[in-house]
């Protein structure tokens, strides 16, 4: 089997399997209980929370787990518009983003949320210039990912960051899953980061919204206490623990998986430049966890299938969107064909040079198949 | 160019004959909270030399943040002992300062230098007003002071000095049990002892079922903080219900604090004696409540003829609250779980408690035997600086 899948889903690792297992049989109590089995479970989750909080150099209160990065992300969009009800309802945004936002920002739009999607230069990263504009009018939220799940575009959210920083009035959003535990990120000028489990070897159903102490927020489930006042419900210690460990272990491991991952990038992309007619769509300066391909004369899901017999696993685009071409690509690339024509292979630090060049002998095996067939009809 | 850490004892030098033993006891402080950053310690009379790679430079600057006995320090950059790169490192220097008068003190133990103290100072003199704008000499009352050492084979170069905690270096003194509630006052209380070179034990009243166990984890959250001044604080752990029971079943209800105060003193001499303490220490000030009044204090005090030292005796409320919240006390004291002294208050705690009337409440309660079984039952938690290990291993 090759999984070349990672951004959809890492393979969980041992370890935080482990984590799992024994804490779900050590901490039978409820987090809110008051009895001893109840305070050992908070506590753990505290320690589990405080480690996380560390790892990210933010506060422990700023640490909320939710259930999913889509949960994350609506619950810091949708909170902010609820809680500041008097500011500029608008969101500055890229046509990038994750679809959990993307739906959203629609829906949103058509109960009176201006949205504004700011342009992109050649490279992908959005126009800054466009982005200070924006800017002027004080909307109460900018949002934009870190690193772009499709094609892997990286913005640098650091100095985006920092303009806005000068605009008290409006927030900054950053939708980190597909970086944290691959990129360094700093959360200094960061108000709101998502980031999810799944996406550094850890399991799903745990994610993060990190919300900056002095940002107000009204939750989107309401409730009882739990393991922070802004999301409700009885906090899980085997996964939030499951949660710490996959971080720590993924920041300890980030600069050699980066450098790793980067030759993998690099070794595929030549292998791919020798197939007639193909399109790469990643970015030199992209991250190197992600690399997007067309090939202008197999539609995506054919290909994908084909691979799929074979045990190479890839993706189409994000594993979450709907439709039948890339947005992302449409809106980067403005050419349909290139759009639904794409391939994404995306990597993991486990993955190694030889499987790059057993897929890129597979892809050609296939290719030739497939275009063999298509000259046939 | 290397920077190294130059320390000054301060108080510390006027201790004569006592002198080398404060030193030494300050080294070890030093070294114990500095292992494991890599660095050297030199020593001699008026001051100690650390060296320290850049990479642990600014943790070890933290660290000497929490050592009792440092009165001043000094970042001082490392250069050969010649002319033209003392010169050079002096206009190196002055880029970062913010000054505007200064005067450049030269000491020379190196006599192979060719030129005296006093002629080299009024060359870098002439140096830093060559390389500065709208600056004065001034020898009396300078903003700022160059300081240059050419010893044989390295000089030091630095300026103004940071700084350090004062006080004595931690232990100097002897051990001290500290009463740790989950209040503001006691670990204040605490760090102040710590200052004067009292090393600590704390000693933490329970009264489950009454209170939680949250409430300990609290205390333990508080003695944490005091490590980091001195290493592990031992926290004993009195299991004190039974004794509060007893006063409240059979105790008039205006004196059930009076009485506790002097169980609670009388628990604590014997725990001075078990571990080998010479003081009491309290976070009692004058006035605040009830039992700290001063008629109350003499009769609680009565009890005992340990020192019982209270060095939040005479601040007020919030200059306690100052001193909490910079030594990082205070968000953990205000948690809101019960304490053992505050389960059992009376709706009116008697101002002016009188000796007859405590010996005469005492005589009903059989409490030398309980007071026996709670100092026998009472057991250890040791606490460290760094959070507790049990949940690592699944982090």
């Amino acid at each position: 089997m090759i999984y070349f899948d990672n951004a959809s889903t890492t393979i969980p690792n041992e370890e935080v399997l482990d984590t799992f297992t024994e804490v779900t049989k050590k901490f039978i109590g409820n987090p809110n209980s008051m009895h001893q089995l109840g305070y050992q479970a908070k506590k753990l989750i505290d320690e589990a929370t405080k480690q996380v909080a560390d790892l990210l150099s933010v506060k422990q209160e700023e640490v909320i787990f939710t259930s999913s990065a889509s949960e994350a992300n609506n619950m810091a969009v949708q909170g902010i518009l609820k809680a500041y009800p008097f500011r500029n309802k608008k969101i500055v945004t890229t046509p990038l983003e994750h679809a959990s936002l993307q739906v959203l920002f629609n829906d949103l739009e058509k109960n009176g949320v201006e949205i504004h999607y700011l342009k992109l230069q050649e490279n992908g990263q959005i126009d800054l210039e466009d982005l200070q504009k924006e800017l002027e009018s004080e909307p109460l939220l900018v949002s934009i990912q870190h690193v772009n799940s499709e094609v892997g575009i990286i913005q640098n959210v650091e100095e985006i960051g920092k303009i806005i920083q000068n605009y008290p009035k409006t927030f900054f959003h950053v939708d980190a899953t597909q970086s944290i535990g691959k990129l360094p990120i700093s959360l200094e000028n960061i108000d709101l980061l998502t980031c999810s489990a799944h996406k550094f070897f850890g399991l799903k159903g745990i994610a993060c919204l990190v919300k900056k102490a002095q940002i107000q927020l009204v939750p989107l489930i309401f409730g009882g206490k739990s393991q922070s006042i802004y999301r409700a419900g009885t906090p899980s210690p085997a996964l939030i623990a499951s949660f710490s460990k996959a971080l720590r272990l993924a920041k300890e491991s980030e600069t050699l998986s980066f450098k790793h991952v980067s030759k993998l990038k690099e070794k595929l992309e030549q292998g791919l430049q020798e197939i007639d007619g193909i399109i790469i769509n990643s970015y030199q300066a992209g991250s190197p966890y992600i690399v997007n391909f067309s090939i202008p004369t197999v539609k995506s899901e054919t290909l994908l299938h084909a691979l799929s017999e074979r045990e190479v696993y890839v993706s189409t685009k994000t594993a979450c969107s709907k439709g039948n071409q890339s947005e992302v690509l449409k809106a980067l690339m403005k050419d349909d064909i290139v759009a639904s024509h794409s391939i994404r292979v995306s990597f993991s630090k486990d993955n190694t040079l030889e499987e790059v060049e057993q897929f890129l002998k597979i892809l050609k095996e296939e290719l030739a198949v497939l275009n063999f067939k298509k000259g046939a009809n | 160019m290397e920077k190294v850490i130059l320390i000054k004892y301060g108080e510390l030098t006027t201790k004569k004959k006592n002198r080398s033993y404060f030193v030494k006891a300050l080294l070890d402080r030093i070294s114990s909270q500095l292992k494991n950053l890599n660095v050297q310690i030199q020593r001699d009379l008026s001051r100690m030399l650390i060296r320290v790679d850049e990479e642990h430079f600014s943790q070890v600057l933290e660290k000497l943040q929490t050592i009792f006995g440092i009165h001043a320090y000094n970042i001082a950059y490392k250069v050969l002992p010649i002319e033209e790169e003392i010169t050079e490192m002096v206009k190196e220097v002055i880029k970062s300062e913010d000054f505007d008068t200064f005067k450049v003190e030269v000491k020379r133990s190196n006599k192979a230098f060719p030129l005296t103290s006093q002629e080299f100072a009024k060359v870098l003199g002439g140096v830093v007003l060559k390389n500065s704008e709208n600056k004065r000499v001034d020898v009396h009352h300078p903003t700022l002071t160059i300081h240059v050492e050419i010893r044989d084979k390295e000089a030091f170069i630095y300026t103004n000095s940071y700084k350090g905690l004062g006080g004595y270096p931690t232990g100097v003194q002897g051990t001290g049990l500290l009463m740790l509630s989950g209040g503001i006052d006691s670990p204040v209380a605490g760090y102040l002892a710590q200052k004067r070179g009292i090393k600590l034990e704390a000693v933490y009243f329970e009264a489950l079922p009454h209170t939680s166990l949250e409430a300990r984890e609290k205390v333990i959250s508080l003695a944490r903080v005091l490590a980091k001044y001195q290493g592990d604080v031992k926290l004993h752990v009195v299991p004190f219900t039974k004794i509060q029971e007893e006063i409240y079943k059979n105790g008039k209800p205006d004196y059930t604090i009076t009485i506790m105060r002097r169980m609670m003193y009388r628990i604590m001499e014997r725990l001075c004696k078990k571990q080998k303490a010479k003081c009491i220490i309290n976070g009692e000030s004058i006035g605040q409540v009830a039992s700290q009044t001063l008629s109350s204090m003499k009769v609680i005090n009565a009890v005992t003829n340990f020192p019982v030292i209270r060095p939040v005796a005479c601040l007020d409320k919030l200059e306690i609250m100052d001193i909490a919240r910079d030594i990082g006390t205070y968000d953990i004291s205000i948690l809101p779980y019960e304490d053992c002294c505050t389960v059992f208050v009376p709706k009116h705690p008697v101002i002016n408690p009188t000796l007859d009337t405590c010996l005469a409440i005492e005589k009903n309660l059989n409490f030398e035997k309980l007071l026996d079984e709670v100092v026998e039952n009472t057991f250890v938690i040791k606490v460290g600086c760094e959070e507790q290990e049990e949940f690592k291993a699944f982090l």
